[in-house]
C-alpha cells in the first residue's frame, strides 16, 4: 500500500527527531522507509549524501531481514556498525520505516540506545496514524494533483 | 507502491531492470547516468563484485522534472541476474512500480531470458504482484552482436503480454532512453489510474 505523507505527520516527525538529534547527542538522525525512500532527517546533512544513504540503508536491512528469515528468526531489529570515527545505529520502527543514527565519541552506544528506544515508540504512534490515515481517506488531495495530469503533461516530462 | 510525500509535493517511484546475467542491466543505468544533467541525478551506487558483476544492486535516482505541482523522481534498480544470487534479487522488488525486463539477444542466452522471465514472475508473486498487471517493458540489448537472433523471433518468444518492446545497445546508448521513458510514462499513468 502507499504511503502518504502529509504536512502534519511530516512536521511531528521532523520535531521528534529534531529532539531525538540532539538528546542523543548525534550528528544524524534519519528516518528512511522500508524501500528506501526519504523521509525526514536532523542533523549534519549537509555533510552527506542523504539520497545515497536512504538506499543503502534500506537495502542493508532488507539484506539483513533476509538473513533473519533464513535462520529463523523474525527480524533483527537493531544494526550497529562501528567506526573508528563514526558509528551507525540503524533500528526498525514499528515494522516498517528505519531510523538511522549516527553519532561520533561525543555520544555512546549506551545513550543512543536509550534515546532511540523512547523515541521509536513515539515514531511508532505517528506512523500508525499516517497508516490510518492513508486508510480512511486513500485518496484525499491525490485526486486533485492526478486529476490535473494530462498524456501530455507525461510526454513532456521527458521532452 | 508509490511513495508520495505531499508535504514535499513529491512522487518517489521506483523501477527495477531485471534480466538474466550480463545482460546489459547495469550498462543501461551507466548510460543513463553519464548522459543525464547533473542537476537531475544523484550518486550512481553499485554493490558489485571485484569482477564488475552486480552483487546486490545499482542505485540511481533521477529527478524528472514537474507535473503540475508535484516534482517527480525516479529510482532506479539494477538485480543481480547471475541465477545464485535469487535471495538478493527478490529483495530489490519490494515496492516496485514498474519493470524493464533487459534480454540479451544472442542465441546463447535464449534460453537463459526464458528462465529470467520465469524467475521474474515467480519473485513477483512472492512480492505480492502480478507480472500480468504491473507496467513493463522488454528490452533486446546486444542487437549489435553478429549472433543476435532475429528481433521479430525475440519478440514472439519474450514478449508476456503485448508489452511495449525496443531494440537496444546499451553502451552506446541505443534504445536505452527510449525504454525507460516508455515504462516511467506506463508507472505514472497506473499512479494516476489509481489515485
Ligand atoms: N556488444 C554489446 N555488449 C554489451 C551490450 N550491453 C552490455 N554489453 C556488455 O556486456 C557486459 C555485461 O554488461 P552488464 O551491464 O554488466 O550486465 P548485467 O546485466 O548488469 O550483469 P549482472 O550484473 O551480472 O546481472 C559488459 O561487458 C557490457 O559492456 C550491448 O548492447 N552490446
Ligand atoms: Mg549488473
Amino acid at each position: 500500500m502507499d504511503l502518504i505523507l502529509y504536512d502534519e505527520e511530516l512536521r511531528e516527525i521532523q520535531n521528534l527527531i529534531d529532539q531525538l538529534h540532539v538528546d542523543a547527542r548525534s550528528k544524524i538522525v534519519f528516518v528512511v522507509d522500508k524501500n528506501g525512500q526519504q523521509i525526514a532527517g536532523a542533523g549534519d546533512l549537509g555533510s552527506i549524501d542523504t539520497t545515497s544513504l536512504a538506499s543503502l540503508t534500506a537495502g542493508n536491512v532488507a539484506a539483513t531481514d533476509g538473513l533473519a528469515k533464513l535462520i529463523g528468526e523474525k527480524e533483527f531489529s537493531i544494526l550497529f556498525h562501528e567506526g573508528e570515527r563514526d558509528n551507525v545505529h540503524i533500528s526498525i520502527v514499528g515494522n516498517r520505516v528505519i531510523l538511522v543514527v549516527i553519532f561520533d565519541d561525543r555520544s555512546s552506544l549506551g545513550l543512543v540506545r536509550l534515546r532511540v528506544k523512547k523515541g521509536s515508540q513515539e515514531l511508532t504512534h505517528i506512523f500508525d496514524r499516517i497508516v490510518e490515515k492513508t486508510k480512511s481517506q486513500p485518496s484525499a488531495g491525490l485526486e486533485a494533483a492526478f486529476a490535473e495530469i494530462t498524456d501530455d503533461d507525461i510526454d513532456n516530462l521527458f521532452s | 507502491m508509490a511513495f508520495i510525500n505531499y508535504a514535499a509535493r513529491e512522487v518517489n517511484c521506483k523501477i527495477v531492470y531485471y534480466g538474466p546475467g550480463l545482460c546489459g542491466k547495469t550498462t543501461n543505468l551507466q548510460w543513463i547516468y553519464e548522459k543525464t544533467n547533473p542537476t537531475n541525478k544523484g550518486k550512481l551506487i553499485s554493490l558489485a563484485t571485484e569482477t564488475d558483476r552486480t552483487l546486490f544492486f545499482d542505485f540511481l535516482p533521477l529527478d524528472l522534472g514537474s507535473i503540475g505541482s508535484l516534482k517527480v523522481r525516479f529510482h532506479l534498480y539494477t538485480v543481480p541476474g547471475q541465477v545464485f544470487y535469487n535471495a538478493s534479487r527478490k529483495l530489490i522488488l519490494k515496492g516496485i512500480d514498474g519493470v524493464i525486463f533487459v534480454a540479451d539477444s544472442q542465441e546463447a542466452r535464449f534460453d537463459a531470458n526464458l528462465e529470467s522471465i520465469d524467475n521474474l514472475d515467480k519473485n513477483l508473486k512472492e512480492q505480492g504482484f502480478d507480472l500480468m498487471k504491473i507496467p513493463y517493458v522488454l528490452q533486446l540489448n546486444k542487437r549489435d552482436l553478429p549472433s543476435a537472433m532475429p528481433a521479430d523471433v525475440l519478440t514472439k518468444e519474450l514478449r508476456v503480454k503485448g508489452e511495449p518492446v525496443f531494440e537496444a545497445v546499451a553502451p552506446k546508448g541505443v534504445g536505452v532512453y527510449e525504454t525507460l521513458k516508455e515504462c516511467a510514462k506506463m508507472v505514472l499513468k497506473e499512479l494516476r489510474r489509481n489515485a
